[in-house]
């Protein structure tokens, strides 16, 4: 758009308009603090260890900080750091002097917001937008609703008497680093346990900035212990003698191996893993709002989303409609900079993600599946993959079994209810699953037959601490959030 | 109107009324910042219908908005002028000579603003009368009442019939002048008395199918007016429309926008709700008569980085 238009005549006898060009408008990150080093955070205080890891700038490859990595007497460390602090005073700690400090890291981490949104998007490549308006305030909140639980904890359970499990092994993915911190610290201080909770190795940076709001909310030291690392690092958890609990979010494969290695000890545990959603479009729903579920199922987040709705099941009927939707809407998808607030889709988290997606869209391609991308340029550096949606999809390929976590969408179609219902639940997992119907009865019906965790009825990927989250099946056991994420942290 | 029901019927899916706020809030937060600003806020002004549908009004307030609308800002040349003035019938004889040669168009109310309830061969006459008198657009108003009775045919059929005097109109204008005329008819939904999104969407079709060159949201005196939602959900009708027929229908929101800011994120969902093709006065305009101060008062604080007071701004 220019001044005064020059507007060109066309055949209708309507001038033609022109692109309006959105100008960059980036996120200032110049004063954002990111220190060149981070230690682990063991007793309220910065331990060094042998080994440090560089994390990365995903929308540019650029170094953002090294990271302290954990071996398996660091490990061991942060782990008698957690039970010293437990057996001294977090468990006679009253409730309500528990509830208070969780009360003082939501209201700190709400100060901090935009700061945590920034380094949030520089160190996971997501767009500003989503970690302005999702993530830290979501962590926030889960912070919020948890501390409001400590000192109620009896009403939750009534005429039981709820204690403590005692030490708390967690280990998050990158995905969400500080929104998953928050559903793993959050509920476990609450119920009056004590923490060493393990960073993702792509993404560890603003649990070391959680690490500086939980010392200046004058939390006792050794009640959250962070560490970091790679699998190793998390093996050493999880098989550490003085760990009472684990909670896991992350792959299937990960999750049954930690499953192996805890059987027969008493340790408790909750797994939060893979998915492979269904979205559900019947003919008769809000077709509109539904392309929008869609576009926010499969690639908010890149799709780097265990719940995201990457099987799309669509009625015959309207396929032909919702495809041309789609495929409009994709049109206005803004691919780039996560740092510019106009983004909606970043940065892929790592190379290594990027290889998986690119080998399973690959795989789609060769199964005989349709590939649609926009037009879109692709920043030169960094790790980027084009919204990606297939039709012609079956349900023995690849691409509609195997969890791809990129913004890659599988398109089936389905001619009945019962269909719909066969094809959805024809997963190993069973964490998430969408249906679309401007029909209450038709919705309530379906969604009394799906095998998953989570069901949205006309939205996708709505969160809120209050309501529970987990999975069936290989997606995991154990529920997040709400009345229900409370059990996971105590003994009944 | 066996072919309205048809097509209604073709078009026929709900509109989520939750999912259809959070779209429309989604516009808002787009970034328009630096160059795209300025190239927003001169393309806003472009689509401006300069209005003023008052009983006080005189040829004098006419004059003054019709000087406004050629040239908002005297001493700048580089902004440009209004797509239109927008008043009663009976002001039209003044606006016209004002207007003159200037490129902003002058559209009438018409069909007994705002009520519409009137016999319906009053309010043809009212719209000849209208285009006799020199309107180039003419904005419309459906029987709300026989729409939430449901006879969509009757509805239908007016506005066919004005539509047809429009073009009848056009014609006459057309010999008698030498010049091509060719009146553009806006149909007023009254969202605000509709209430629900899927009547919107539904009165939408209507119109289009009925022969609207545009579809708008209000009278301005019913509330609540235009909102980003309800025009999002016109537009997503446009949209539809267009897909099955290749028609492209204008879009006016009118009514309760005041700030630039509002503005720009109805340019934005236009957008990325339409496209580019939407992008001119032809096919958008905004119903507003203090929305123009406001963006000339952002306008010169892109252009100078100060903000003017207050009295840097006519009130006309």
């Amino acid at each position: 758009m220019k001044n005064n238009l020059a507007l060109k005549k066309t055949s209708v006898g309507k001038s033609l308009g022109r692109e309006m060009v959105y100008s960059p408008a980036p996120e200032d990150s110049s004063h954002i603090k990111i220190n060149k080093r981070y230690d682990l955070f063991i007793g309220g205080k910065n331990v060094r260890t042998k080994k440090y890891f560089k994390t990365i700038n995903p929308s540019n490859e650029k170094v953002l900080a090294e990271v302290s990595y954990a071996d398996g007497k660091d490990v061991e460390r942060a782990v008698s750091s957690a039970r010293k602090a437990y057996d001294k005073y977090w468990k006679n700690l009253p409730a309500r002097e528990r509830g208070k400090y969780i009360f003082r890291i939501a209201r700190i981490l709400q100060e901090k917001a935009r700061e945590f949104s920034i380094i949030e998007s520089m160190d996971g490549g997501k767009p500003i937008r989503e970690s302005r308006l999702v993530d830290v305030p979501l962590a926030i909140a889960h912070f919020f609703y948890y501390a409001g639980w400590a000192d109620k904890l009896h009403f939750a359970f009534p005429g039981l008497k709820p204690e403590p499990i005692g030490v708390a092994g967690q280990i998050i993915p990158w995905n969400f680093p500080l929104l998953m911190a928050a559903w793993k610290i959050a509920p476990a201080l609450a119920c009056g346990n004590t923490v060493v909770i393990k960073s993702a190795e792509t993404t560890p940076l603003t649990l070391y900035k959680l690490a500086e709001v939980i010392q200046e909310a004058g939390l006792p030291d050794g009640v959250v212990n962070i560490i970091s690392g790679d699998g190793k690092t998390g093996s050493s958890l999880v098989n550490s003698p003085g760990v009472d609990k684990i909670a896991f979010t992350g792959s299937t494969e990960v999750g049954k191996i930690i499953m192996r290695s805890i059987a027969g000890t008493n340790k408790r545990l909750t797994l939060e893993l893979g998915g492979k959603a269904a979205n559900i479009i019947f003919e008769d729903a809000p077709l509109d709002a539904a392309v929008e579920g869609i576009i926010n199922g499969i690639y908010f987040n890149q799709g780097h989303v265990c719940c995201a709705g990457s099987r799309l099941l669509v009625q015959e009927s309207i396929m032909e409609h919702v495809i041309r939707k789609l495929k409009f809407r994709m049109k206005n998808l803004r691919v780039g900079d996560p740092l510019d607030k106009n983004t909606d889709i970043g940065a892929i988290n790592s190379s290594e993600q990027l290889k998986r997606i690119t080998e399973l869209v690959e795989s789609g391609v060769t199964e005989g599946a349709e590939i649609y991308q926009p037009n879109c340029t692709l920043p030169a550096k960094g790790y980027w993959f084009k919204p990606t949606f297939f039709t012609n999809v079956s349900q023995s390929n690849r691409i509609a079994n195997e969890e791809i976590f990129g913004p890659v969408l599988s398109i089936l179609t389905f001619r009945t209810p019962t269909e719909a219902v066969e094809k959805a639940n024809n997963t190993f997992y069973g964490l998430s699953a969408g249906v679309w119907t401007d029909k209450g009865s038709k919705s309530f019906n379906i969604l009394n037959k799906l095998k998953a965790g989570v069901i949205w009825a006309n939205t996708f990927n709505k969160f809120n601490p209050a309501s529970p989250f987990g999975g069936y099946k290989e997606s995991g056991f154990g529920r997040e959030g709400g009345k229900h994420g409370l059990e996971a942290y105590l003994n009944v | 109107m066996s072919n309205v029901i048809k097509f209604l019927d073709r078009l026929n899916y709900g509109v989520d009324a939750i999912g259809t706020n959070e779209r429309a809030a989604f516009f808002s937060g787009r970034s328009i910042k630096k160059e795209s600003k300025i190239d927003a806020l001169n393309t806003i002004i472009s689509m401006i219908d300069l209005t003023t549908l008052e009983g006080k009004d005189t040829a004098g307030k006419v004059y003054s908005i019709c000087s406004k609308a050629i040239r908002p800002i005297p001493a700048d040349s580089s902004v440009p002028h209004v797509a239109a003035v927008c008043l009663y019938p009976n002001m039209l004889k003044y606006a016209k000579r004002a207007l003159e040669g200037s490129g902003v168009k002058l559209a009438s109310v018409a069909t007994a603003f705002p009520s519409g309830q009137f016999p319906l061969k009053l309010r043809e006459e009212d719209t000849a009368k209208c285009i006799r008198d020199g309107a180039d657009e003419i904005d419309m108003v459906i029987s709300r009442g026989e729409f939430l009775k449901g006879n969509y045919d009757v509805v239908f059929e007016e506005i066919r019939r004005i539509k047809n005097i429009c073009t009848e109109e056009s014609k006459k204008a057309s010999d008698k002048t030498g010049k091509e005329v060719n009146v553009h008819l806006k149909v007023i939904l009254e969202t605000g008395e509709l209430e629900t999104y899927d009547n919107v969407r539904n009165a939408s079709i209507i119109a289009m199918l009925a022969g609207a060159d545009f579809i708008k949201t209000s009278t301005g005196k019913v509330q609540p007016a235009a909102t980003l939602p309800v025009t999002l959900v016109m537009l997503e009708a446009i949209r539809d429309y267009y897909n099955e027929t290749g028609i492209l229908t204008g879009m006016k929101p009118a009514g309760g926008i005041r700030k630039s800011k509002e503005a720009i994120a109805y340019l934005v969902m236009l957008n990325e709700t339409l496209g580019y093709q939407w992008m001119t006065p032809d096919l958008f305009r905004f119903g507003a008569s203090s929305l123009l101060n406001d963006v000339l008062m952002q306008l010169v604080k892109q252009k100078t980085g100060y903000y003017q007071g207050l009295d840097y701004f006519t009130i006309d």
